[in-house]
């Protein structure tokens, strides 16, 4: 019997278990895979909490609902990856060898990497809302605030949904304005980037949008400390930006088993062949999803077309054939920009995001770089692909690989 | 695309400054690069330039977080001794690509 190993329950190593096992002969290979949590998370849906549109119930199931039958799952800690020896340590002690290995681990926050960050503010008027607490803590927090200086900052790049802080701040000022509290809100969003996105197209649309809702950019930041008694944030070159409610986005790495595996980059991250979607190293380990040091968005959407991308690569390393299938770093948004309208992107490691229409050229229904009512439908209804489709595995109605056709140069 | 002289050197930069060739760099030509952003080249700024060129040479990616880590210079005197912008600044004059941030 031979053994493919998947590190990691989140949404790629979900959507990978369902792919392979459909693929893989039952008598011939296991499957498993490894977790230490039993509850899913729907990342994308955190967003939403603080503004009272979606509760804790609303983002979570149990991880068992989208295991396939036939899959061995196992909850434990991982201590680490052996590649030398092919096989990978529980936190029990627990030996598992393998002859194909996923790396699935995905990336979390980091507070405490930032200087006063996690200090005695911290979820009183300091906030996170890419975990599931800080998304509550904040909720009950904007319940009974009376308004004041409301800063965004994110601390480094790259981290997870490169949109969500920009639909975080177009919330905030739809949020705010419905409870006539607006003027008394001052919204600044303060970024470690030139502008609010790191490509032009997207950057002109975006930033006039911020503009138009009147929210203050301060570009080129980047922040070495949080002033706890000043309620301040101090960037390098010595800009400070006064909050009276900060809202963080912390520095994100990849898991600690990376790095105690001697497997990483500086923020734990496998160096990973972005087309391949192979290890750097190891001819038997692959890596998708958020752990992978791929120069592309850290986004559900990208995992998704990763895997697409994985399950032929892999089926092609098990049957001794080249490779058929390259990566194109393709990642795929819905943005929320407040009073129930959004926007859309689509775009590639050498594509950044145009305008057109999507997913089908001139007709849509969504529009790309445009805001529409019909592109925040497109993010409601994605929860529920997200819970019924995406996590186990079955086909979508898009190709992984970025279209062309339906946008404007 | 454009051609400038630096040092006596005629040297291919892209639309933003960047050299295209990073083999045409000397500490000559990063002297006169320095000059256009307004910093004065010490040891210290030779040293991050050494550790900037090594790393894009072995096909690292640049970043404040591994710079601080480098033990060649902190953050803090990294964004002093290229200030405002300084991965953009120092990769500028370290004739090598632009770091490219993609989210």
């Amino acid at each position: 019997m031979k053994r493919l190993l998947i590190l990691g329950a989140g949404t790629a190593g979900t959507m990978m278990a369902n792919k392979m096992r459909k693929q893989l002969a039952r008598d011939e290979w296991d499957i498993t895979i490894v977790d230490q949590f039993k509850t899913h998370y729907y990342q994308p849906g955190f967003l939403f909490i603080p503004f009272g549109m979606y509760t804790k119930n609303d983002v979570i199931k149990p991880k068992s609902d989208f295991f396939p039958t036939g899959v061995h799952v196992i909850y434990s800690k991982i201590d680490k990856i052996q590649p030398g020896e092919n096989s990978v340590l529980l936190g029990d002690g627990v030996v598992l060898k393998y002859d194909y290995l996923i790396i699935a681990t995905g990336c979390k926050t980091a507070p405490e990497e930032v200087d006063g960050l996690k200090d005695k503010l911290w979820y009183k008027d300091i906030f996170d809302f890419y975990t599931i607490e800080g998304a509550v803590a904040l909720a009950d927090y904007f319940k009974t605030w009376k308004g004041g200086e409301l800063v965004v900052n994110i601390s480094e790049i790259p981290y997870k949904c490169p949109v969500a802080p920009l639909e975080f701040v177009f919330f905030a000022d739809a949020f705010f304005t419905e409870r006539g509290l607006r003027d008394k809100v001052n919204i600044t969003y303060v970024t470690p980037m030139a502008g609010a996105f790191t490509k032009p197209r997207a950057t002109k649309t975006l930033g006039g949008l911020l503009e138009q809702k009147n929210i203050k950019l301060v570009p080129n930041f980047a922040i070495m400390q949080v002033n706890n008694d000043e309620k301040k944030i101090i960037d390098y070159g010595g800009t400070e930006v006064k909050f009276d409610c900060l809202v963080s986005i912390p520095p994100n790495l990849g898991d600690e088993l990376i790095e105690r595996s001697g497997m990483g980059d500086d923020m734990n991250y496998v160096p990973t062949d972005k087309h391949t979607l192979r290890s750097g190293k190891y001819e038997n380990i692959f890596v998708v999803g958020d752990a992978a040091n791929i120069p592309t968005s850290k986004a559900g959407s990208v995992a998704h077309f990763a895997a697409e991308i994985l399950e032929e690569n892999l089926m092609c390393a098990i049957e001794g054939r080249p490779f058929t299938a390259s990566f194109d770093g393709h990642a795929n948004c819905y943005i929320e920009t407040g009073y129930g309208k959004g926007t859309l992107i689509d775009f590639n490691y050498d594509t950044e995001p145009l305008p057109g229409s999507f997913p089908f050229p001139g007709l849509g229904p969504f529009g790309l770089l445009k805001v529409s009512r019909m592109n925040h439908y497109g993010k409601v209804l994605f929860r529920w692909i997200y819970w019924h489709i995406l996590l186990k595995g079955k086909e979508m109605p898009i190709d992984s690989e970025m279209q062309m056709a339906g946008k404007k140069l | 695309m454009a051609t400038k002289t630096y040092a006596g050197v005629n040297i291919e930069v892209n639309d933003e400054g960047y050299m295209l060739d990073s083999l045409k760099w000397s500490k000559e030509v990063a002297t006169e690069i320095a000059k256009e952003e307004g910093i004065e080249l010490t040891d210290k700024h030779f040293e991050v330039l050494d550790y900037i060129r090594t790393k894009v040479a072995n096909g690292d990616t640049l970043t404040i977080r591994g710079i601080n880590k480098s033990g060649v210079v902190d953050a803090k005197t990294f964004y002093q001794l290229f200030p405002g912008a300084p991965l953009k600044k120092a990769t500028k004059i370290a004739g090598v690509a632009k770091p490219e941030s993609c989210i």
